[in-house]
């Protein structure tokens, strides 16, 4: 079984961070459990958290009116769940659901971002990180906007 | 938000057999009826929708303030809400239908001469008295242009202080409304931005979700005010949107849409929180629903 | 006008005040017994009435029991309510012929026009049950299609409960079990010994006037007295409670409880509470043709609100879970009717209780949802 902090040094979002920085990650960090169909944040609250999955899986989802919410995309053990925390407004654009029984590190976002402006090493090495995976959402997003096997021309 | 009353009813059934029996007062048809209104243009403008005028058969035309809707029906094929996307000064009344089930094909596949059933009108308007000075941003998503269509000729017919934008989407350049008036509307004031979400390379316009242009139009975040219709999914994006912007929510005023039949608060089907969609919508100011639209499936 | 419990009338006389009634171009209807169950009939005379019955109630339960004596109302409400003549289960509200072109000609509206009625024997919720329903469809700047909801066009012979069932909530609500307005007259039922009698309020100068046409007695302190007796049996029988007081803001609060999961588990979502109830108001409206496309008509009949349809916009149901449908039911009736129409939904009549099929009992949630809020605070 491992510890917070294995789990945390391991994890490739935090790849290369230094010892204290890992250490103080996992300060601010602790287990957390969802039941299937459980919420893990909603569109509109406080941004205030952030999730490393290590079981299970989360549907990033978005209220529409008839028929049930709309599903966006899925995350499982090892993804990273929610970067609004670290973005201004700090408001949750989506809603995060567990499809099923899942265990995660939930962490202090309010805290980390508090600890990233008074030491701006810090604030860089997570914006980096979470801005490459950033990228990569997007990158993807875009595929899938594209509707390539439904695009008349792309068949 | 008040509804305006009912526009008076001139006319009732064809005359003739249903007329009244003799020594019996005319009484005002119920509020069921529908009166008769012939179509005398249409106009296809995307491979679903359609857009018809109408006159009525006899009496006065309909008046109607923006914002409102008719329940239309074609036949006997059922009644569905639809806005009225006609000019409130003048004209014919408009209709722009999606056809999407029975009744909106029936009324979708009448043609020139051909006769609809029209009650109303109904609901709420949009809150022009207010508009009259500051800017406006119109935001308008798919279909949602047509319950729009009114609030900016009005907006466009009087002289005003303070700009008004459009900002238009759709999901593709072939989904669009309006297209001749979305070139000739810039020509009498308007500003204009159209985007959509998908388009080939010889679409010149933007390519984007409608929150994105936004931040392409200047306006003063602590006096603009704001009229959306569209899905409510990018009706929500763009609050949160004009929201980061300054904007608050008492100053942004939405077209909702739930199940409305009987149009008169009388079936209970359009019931949205503590409110009814064809009585206190279905234009609301969106800090009056906020908190219930952040319930699901309320 | 007098008095509550003015004057008496004796059982053999009741048929009398029936054909005073009828002699007014009025027609009877009141509690009958048919399958089982105790529904408003059309009455020709007092023996028509469900004579030595009592009703037994619980959730999910309703059976008829045989008394001994000849009591006439010693039971409480059945499925049936005034909302039958109100807001009927399926009204035409115009038929027409249909053109090619699609116009409507000899477009026919159904009469606004009703049988004058007298209902005997309603209780005192039916009676709160009556006025908001009133309100519901008159109120608003519609008037409601059908145009039936005015009580006041029907003569009301109330039936003062003198008995409460398991299910009744009625004092919880302040809508029972005893009426002080809205009938013509009001009649306590008193069996005392070989004496058969009814104790009489005159709610109406209509009621002084049929009263009158009757041989009647100004009643004494005796009878007032076992009237006024009959009248706490119901108010101590009363078989459930709703802490009614600040149960809108309770629900506005607590949208999200667990206990909506919970009882959406035990819920069929048939809409029998909807059926039963006598303030639930919704309807459908549909056109319908003939075969040959030639007729159109047009039809309001009762719906309800835990069907999967009811909301359905574009894309689907807005409730599409039996949760989210038993909410709005009972948001609606409890908080939400606050603000459309400026009273509680909810008399407590208990028939949403004793017909749900697997005995869903509204006063139960409001007191599991209050328990639920107040066992959340006390972990934070």
């Amino acid at each position: 079984m491992q510890t917070l902090d294995e789990l945390i040094a391991a994890a490739p979002l935090f790849e290369g961070l230094d010892d204290r920085y890992l250490r103080l990650i996992a300060g601010c960090g602790a287990n957390e459990h969802f039941a299937a169909g459980e919420m893990l944040f909603r569109e509109g609250e406080a941004a205030e958290r952030f999730y490393l999955l290590r079981a299970g899986a989360v549907a990033i989802e978005l209220d529409a009116p008839a028929g049930g919410p709309l599903l966006i995309e899925t995350l499982h053990a090892g993804d990273v769940v929610g970067w609004s925390w670290l973005f201004a407004p700090y408001r949750w654009s989506f809603d995060a659901r567990a499809r099923e029984t899942t265990r995660a590190v939930g962490f202090d976002g309010a805290c980390l971002r508090g600890k990233c402006e008074a030491d701006h090493e810090l604030g860089f090495e997570l914006m980096r990180r979470f801005a490459a995976s950033l990228t990569e959402d997007l990158q993807a997003t875009r595929l899938q906007l594209l509707d390539v096997y439904g695009h008349a021309r792309l068949d | 938000m008040r509804a305006l009353t009912d526009s008076p009813r001139g006319t009732r059934g064809e005359g003739g057999a249903s007329g009244p029996e003799p020594g019996e007062e005319a009484a005002c048809a119920g509020p069921m009826v529908p009166a008769p209104f012939t179509v005398t243009a249409k106009r296809r403008e995307t491979s679903d929708t359609v857009t018809l005028e109408l006159e009525p058969r006899s009496g006065e035309p309909l008046r109607f303030a923006p914002g409102q809707f008719t329940m239309l029906c074609a036949g006997g094929a059922g009644e569905v809400p639809i806005s009225i996307s006609g000019d409130s000064a003048r004209g014919p009344l408009v209709h722009t239908v999606r056809a999407v089930g029975l009744a909106t094909q029936a009324i979708c596949e009448t043609e020139v001469g051909g006769v609809l059933g029209v009650r109303g009108p109904f609901g709420s308007p949009w809150p022009l008295a207010e508009l009259d000075r500051g800017e406006v941003l119109v935001v308008a998503g798919g279909i949602g242009l047509a319950p729009l269509r009114p609030a900016i000729l009005a907006l466009l017919a009087r002289p005003r202080s303070g700009s008004v934008t459009l900002l238009y989407g759709g999901r593709t350049p072939e989904d669009l409304l309006y297209t001749g008036e979305l070139r000739e509307w810039p020509e009498r004031g308007l500003h204009v931005a159209v985007t959509v979400d998908s388009a080939g390379p010889e679409w010149l316009g933007h390519v984007g979700v409608v929150p994105r242009l936004l931040s392409r139009v200047d306006f003063d975040p602590s006096t603009v005010r704001a009229l959306l219709c569209g899905p409510e999914v990018m009706m929500r994006f763009t609050v949160a949107a004009l929201a980061q912007s300054g904007v608050g929510g008492e100053r942004v005023y939405a077209s909702m849409e739930r199940n409305m039949q009987c149009g008169i608060g009388h079936c209970g089907h359009c019931q949205l929180g503590p409110t009814l969609v064809c009585r206190e919508g279905p234009v609301y100011s969106w800090s009056a629903l906020a908190r219930w639209l952040a319930i699901r499936e309320l | 006008m007098s008095p509550p419990g003015a004057f008496v009338l004796e059982r053999e006389r009741l048929d009398d005040l029936f054909a005073a009634l009828t002699r007014r171009g009025y027609t009877l209807i009141g509690p009958t017994v048919r399958e089982e169950a105790i529904v408003y009939g059309e009455l020709s005379r007092s023996a028509d009435l469900p004579q030595g019955y009592s009703d037994e109630q619980e959730g999910g339960h309703y059976r008829l029991r045989r008394r001994e004596d000849g009591a006439l109302f010693a039971y409480n409400v059945g499925p049936h309510s005034l909302k039958r003549f109100q807001l009927p289960p399926q009204t035409r509200l115009w038929r027409a012929r249909l053109g090619q072109d699609g116009s409507l000609t000899e477009l026919q509206e159904t009469p606004r026009e009703h049988a004058r009625y007298a209902v005997i024997g309603v209780r005192s919720c039916e009676l709160r049950a009556g006025a908001i329903l009133e309100r519901v469809l008159l109120g608003g700047a519609h008037p409601d299609p059908a145009d039936r909801a005015r009580l006041k066009d029907a003569f009301i012979i109330a039936a003062q409960c003198t008995q409460a069932a398991a299910t009744c909530f009625c004092a919880s609500m302040g809508s029972g079990p005893t009426a002080h307005e809205g009938f013509d007259l009001a009649l306590t039922e008193v069996l005392d010994g070989e004496r058969h009698y009814f104790v009489l309020d005159v709610g109406s100068e209509r009621g002084a006037e049929l009263l009158a046409d009757v041989e009647h007695a100004a009643a004494g302190a005796g009878e007032q007295a076992a009237a006024s007796a009959g009248h706490a049996r119901a108010a101590a029988q009363m078989g459930r409670e709703l802490d009614a007081g600040d149960v809108r803001e309770l629900l506005y609060r607590n949208y999200e409880s667990p206990r909506w999961q919970q009882v959406a588990e035990r819920c069929l979502s048939c809409g029998n509470c909807t059926m039963v109830c006598p303030t639930c108001f919704c309807t459908s409206v549909e056109d319908v043709t003939d075969l040959a496309g030639e007729h159109v008509e047009r039809h309001q009949r009762w719906d309800s609100c835990f069907t999967v349809d009811y909301s359905h916009i574009h894309g689907g149901a807005v409730r599409g879970s039996a949760r989210s449908r038993y909410r709005q039911w009972m948001t609606h009736k409890l908080a939400t009717w606050f603000d459309q129409f400026d009273s509680s939904g909810c008399v407590g009549c208990g028939r949403c209780i004793t017909w749900c099929p697997v005995g869903i009992d509204i006063t139960e949630e409001v007191r599991a949802i209050r328990g639920e809020e107040q066992a959340s605070v006390a972990h934070a």
